[in-house]
């Protein structure tokens, strides 16, 4: 591993300031923010991530509850770790989707290490970003090639790839915060502010190597679930080479509000499929106003799946996502759901 | 013959292993921007007891445990937390001392295997990873104690399939798997959890 200089502080704003080189996500940004560490130190051991500076966000100032719930939705503290969410009982009530997507991430030990916010910003596990042997790789080293697209690239993306980088996001978390609709909120230079999860991943348009819209210096504070009938009547779905411990290789995040078999309204976001996290609108339209039947499960799932791109070793995935969805669907049609959502 | 430690053995014949593993060191040698790294004080309590040493800011914990205070317990296996071999106690929670960097845990109560036994006494799970023949080669073994006693504490041992799942994070190339899972419900019986 490369030196560093390290930074503690208790005071947010401070560390927004120390972390003005923290850059949108480049491999050579100058300073890197410390959390549960189970990316970056690893990525520095592989010499991945090559930062002069770390500013520890550990020891900010005792954040807020984990956790609250409201009549408008969900509250995530973003320092919580992984496992305090994943645990909450009035997340699994309400939001079993958010619950699942933590609990089936990792394992023990790294869900107690690891933050939610640095969870959405995990880095890709494409081999050939992770080994700077391979020299070329757009994401780590820009204008360089990528080696993913004529390579071993059985779990490589297939929607959202373009010419420059077919690597995956790994996360699950993410999967279920695109379907939700969540909000997130940052700390930085412009104070605070917060902006749509949905803008946090920009697509890879020729420049992998930018990943984030974060400005440098900002910090994820929290994430805001909007309240909706269809949060408790939610589910994700996860499917992997091994029953545990394990990246997904497809997966998807329903949820639905249903009226008899009458689909009033369905949020759904894939994962292990795609360049960042990815919101299926076209299979959420095909679905809207009609009864929910594993035909109609079908269709939509072709929709979301339709601007699919395989590169060999990856040619299952459209199909193995398509099968995801569909299942995902029907058992959360056949969810038990008492009461409203909070 | 004087008494040599299986320890001794192995710190004698690092020499000797040096020689051919001489490539693979190089390679991850890797460069250093300017002149020798700085330490730094750091402070460190270990199984209740503070200690003050000067680091690189590099040093995880993993490190500082093994190379710094020869508490050997706890074990290097991927160096990058994949494997769960140098899974210790931060503040009461399992966590990868190869992940975490020294400096960053400093008034924090790390707990590592060397910690569990009371007077000689055996911890219950120590006890039952013998009982139960909970290993072969016995290499993942301190990190799987540490995880497991956490996974009691949890509440996540409730039935095979429970420690199946929470035991995930820890591997074994033995494949011990289906006796740690009887040496956890052996010991979660024992442990008395309030």
């Amino acid at each position: 591993m490369r030196p560093f200089d390290f930074e503690q502080t208790a005071n947010l704003s401070h560390a927004s300031r120390l972390g003005r080189n923290t850059g949108q996500g480049q491999a050579d940004a100058a300073t890197q923010f410390l959390a549960g560490g189970t990316t970056l130190i690893d990525l520095m051991k592989l010499d991945v991530l090559r930062p002069k500076q770390l500013v520890d966000l550990g020891s900010l100032d005792a954040p807020a509850s984990a956790v609250e719930v409201g009549l408008r939705g969900l509250r995530l503290n973003a320092f919580a770790k992984m496992s305090a969410v994943a645990e909450d009982k009035s997340v699994l009530a309400h939001y079993p989707a958010i619950a699942q997507s933590l609990q089936l991430a990792a394992s023990p030990q790294i869900r107690n290490m690891a933050t939610l916010g640095g969870n959405v910003l995990q880095k890709t596990r494409c081999p050939y970003y992770r080994d700077p042997s391979w020299r070329a790789c757009n994401k780590r080293d820009p204008g360089t090639g990528c080696t993913a697209i004529d390579g071993f690239n059985r779990n490589h993306a297939v929607l959202g790839v373009d010419d420059t980088c077919i690597a995956q996001y790994p996360g699950d978390f993410g999967i279920a915060l695109i379907a939700l609709d969540a909000q997130i909120e940052l700390a930085g230079p412009l104070g605070l502010r917060r902006m749509p999860f949905a803008s946090l991943h920009i697509p890879a348009a020729g420049r992998p190597h930018i990943e984030t819209s974060l400005l440098s210096g900002e910090i994820i504070t929290a994430f805001y679930v909007p309240a909706g009938a269809w949060t408790a009547r939610s589910l994700y779905l996860k499917i992997r080479d091994r029953a545990s411990y394990e990246f997904a290789i497809s997966s998807a995040a329903v949820a639905l509000d249903l009226e008899g078999d009458i689909v009033r309204n369905v949020r759904i976001g894939l994962g292990g499929m795609a360049y960042r996290p990815w919101r299926a609108t076209e299979a959420e339209s095909s679905l809207l106003g009609k009864p929910l039947t594993e035909g109609a499960a079908l269709s939509a799932a072709e929709a979301a799946l339709a601007g699919a791109r395989t590169h060999g070793h990856n040619d299952y995935k459209p199909e193995l996502a398509r099968r995801t969805l569909v299942r995902a669907l029907l058992q959360a049609q056949s969810m038990p759901v008492t009461g409203a959502s909070a | 013959m004087p008494h040599i430690t299986r320890r001794e053995v192995l710190t004698g014949g690092a020499a000797l292993a040096a020689v051919s593993a001489e490539p693979l060191l190089a390679r991850q040698n890797l460069p250093v921007q300017s002149g020798a790294p700085a330490t730094l004080p750091v402070r460190l309590t270990i199984n209740g007891t503070p200690h003050r040493l000067d680091l690189d800011v590099r040093v995880t914990v993993l490190d500082a445990l093994r190379d710094h205070l020869h508490f050997t317990g706890s074990k290097k296996g991927c160096d990058q937390g994949q494997c769960g071999a140098c899974t210790i106690l931060i503040d009461g929670r399992r966590v990868l001392s190869c992940l975490t960097l020294a400096v960053s845990v400093q008034d924090k109560r790390i707990e590592t295997i060397e910690g569990l036994a009371v007077n000689g006494k055996l911890h219950p799970m120590q006890r039952a990873f013998i009982d139960q023949d909970g290993f072969q080669c016995g290499y993942c073994t301190p990190g799987q104690i540490m995880s497991a006693i956490a996974c009691v504490r949890e509440g996540h041992a409730r039935s095979d399939a429970d420690i199946q799942e929470n035991m995930s994070g820890n591997l074994c190339r033995c494949a011990a798997y289906p006796k740690i899972v009887a040496a956890i419900k052996q010991a979660r019986d024992a442990m008395q959890v309030p």
